[in-house]
């Protein structure tokens, strides 16, 4: 009951300072939430299943490029576009799953990022219809739903919170669904959930596909909001900010993958307010929380006060 | 119960077992012993699918296991406790029998069950796992291996490193196991550890199968032991 409220509580203080914030804070954690369930997505395959993927961008960009080239292409509306952003992002999961769970540990690693290379130079190669190195801007009818349009400033932050609100209780329930917890104990020790009866496999290509779906709508959430499709979101950096979000935040929390991009997000925009070497105190930063908190923040909560925080 | 046919099996190109051939009956306990490397680890490995057979069979009941992928073979009936225990080190105790009722259904009368055989381990349901001790360590991982209620029970090697308190209490759950039914193919290095339950010893020397005698006859005359098991 008390996990419950504390994850029903933050979305209500989200939707609360939806009325109470500024323009530009209004803005920045419009942004935060997509980003944020972008890092759910990472944080199902990572910080659940404990397979460490350095090509995520790939979903990401499978989202935003689904969605976006049914707009430019097929006049499509932004509900259609989500959907095909999600779907698409599936679909690329499940193959990936096919080749690249075969493989464990640094192997793993080095696949999903090669075909996460794959897919950034697939999109540059295939520039007449995905705009390129410079991506495009969405339609206007690409952000429209049922009337609202999605482009403006309070549409665009309540949406944003609609699928933040459904990431982070989709991924409530799964910590504390069978499936979930199968996942951990295949994180804990594989072999060990294999003999004790569980199709290791089987699920492991389930969280990777839930977690290339949730992906994906964030990255389709991200072009309808914002008005923008770009290659950089296929980059390599795009594979590593989750990964980051989601160490600081705390890796296999519910909450983490929040705090973490939040953290992430104002460590760099304030510190570059103060010297254009900002990635510098972003660094020391990173580094000081890593060696006092290195189960990341909400890790560190769920160690030292809160044993069953999911 | 639980058959092996001339089961030939390895790491690659070497070859651990040569042709074993073993049965084990409901309600008893077979004790398997041999020297380091003859091939005991293999033989329970080979039995849950974790090494894969390159001739021979291995049946339970009328079910062929060996053509079974290896997460089929718990479900088939096998629970398997492996050396060194490998816990689920990060969960706590009740979140790792969890994951084991899970298989079953979540039987909850099943988890009161196991928990009344290791009172030590109720009493410490939220520690984390690798904060146990060893003989606790040892009990969860038996305890978790039961909660699949299981018709044959593998133990390799579940006394090693343990105080003899700790011995006592796990010898005492595999006896009342095996009086329940259940079979067990118990791997053991020190023969004093398994002549008070055992029911036969088999003898393993080089992947080879050597003899096999009851537990009286051996307690009456050790010098089969001696001859596989000295240095």
């Amino acid at each position: 009951m008390r996990v419950l409220a504390l994850h029903l509580g933050l979305l209500a203080v989200l939707g609360a300072l939806h009325f109470a914030l500024p323009a530009y804070h209004h803005g920045n954690l419009a942004r935060v939430m997509v980003l944020a369930s972008y890092g759910i997505g990472y944080n199902l395959l990572f910080g659940y299943a404990g397979l460490l993927s350095l090509g995520h961008a790939l979903f990401f960009a499978s989202g935003m490029y689904g969605a976006g080239m049914l707009v430019q292409h097929g006049g499509a509306g932004a509900g259609a576009a989500m959907l095909a952003g999600t779907v698409a992002a599936a679909a690329v999961a499940g193959l990936l799953a096919l080749v690249a769970l075969r493989t464990r540990g640094v192997a793993f690693m080095i696949v999903t990022l090669m075909f996460a290379q794959a897919g950034y130079l697939t999109i540059l190669y295939f520039g007449d219809w995905t705009g390129g190195d410079e991506g495009f801007v969405m339609a206007q009818a690409g952000q429209m739903l049922g009337g609202i349009d999605l482009g403006t400033p309070g549409a665009r932050y309540l949406a944003a919170l609609a699928l933040f609100s459904a990431c982070l209780m989709g991924s409530l329930a799964l910590a504390r669904a069978p499936f979930g917890r199968v996942l951990v104990a295949i994180r804990e020790n594989e072999e060990r959930a294999r003999m004790l009866g569980y199709d290791t496999q089987a699920h492991k290509r389930g969280a990777m596909i839930l977690s290339g779906a949730i992906s994906g709508a964030a990255g389709a959430a991200y072009a309808i909001l914002f008005g923008y499709v770009g290659a950089s979101f296929a980059e390599v950096q795009y594979s590593i900010l989750p990964l980051l979000w989601v160490l600081l935040g705390g890796a296999g929390t519910v909450l983490g993958p929040f705090v973490g991009a939040l953290f992430m997000f104002y460590l760099i925009d304030l510190a570059s307010g103060v010297t254009s070497a900002y990635m510098l105190i972003a660094g020391v930063a990173l580094v000081l929380l890593t060696l006092y908190a290195p189960q990341g923040l909400m890790g560190e909560v769920r160690r030292r006060l809160w044993r069953g925080l999911p | 119960m639980l058959r092996l046919d001339e089961i030939v099996a390895g790491y690659g190109r070497a070859r651990v077992l040569h042709g074993v051939s073993l049965s084990l009956e409901r309600g008893e306990i077979l004790c398997l012993m041999g020297r380091n490397g003859a091939g005991k680890t293999t033989l329970l490995r080979a039995i849950m699918g974790l090494v894969p057979l390159s001739g021979g069979a291995i049946t339970l009941g009328d079910e062929r296991l060996d053509r079974l992928p290896a997460h089929r073979v718990p479900r088939a009936g096998l629970g398997y406790v492996p050396q060194g225990r490998r816990l689920f080190a990060g969960l706590s105790v009740a979140e790792n029998l969890e994951i084991g009722l899970m298989a079953r259904g979540g039987d909850s009368g099943l988890r009161d069950e196991v928990l009344g055989l290791f009172p030590r381990l109720a009493a410490r349901l939220g520690q984390r796992a690798e904060t146990l001790s060893g003989g606790e360590q040892q009990m969860l991982a038996l305890a978790r291996a039961l909660c699949l209620r299981p018709d044959v029970l593998l133990l390799d090697e579940p006394t090693e490193g343990l105080q003899p308190s700790m011995i006592a209490a796990i010898r005492e759950v595999v006896a009342a196991r095996r009086d329940a039914g259940v079979a067990v193919l118990l791997v053991e290095q020190r023969l004093d550890a398994v002549l008070p339950v055992a029911d036969r010893v088999a003898f393993l020397e080089n992947g080879r199968m050597g003899p096999v005698v009851s537990a009286g006859a051996l307690r009456a005359d050790r010098s089969v032991a001696d001859r596989y098991l000295g240095v």
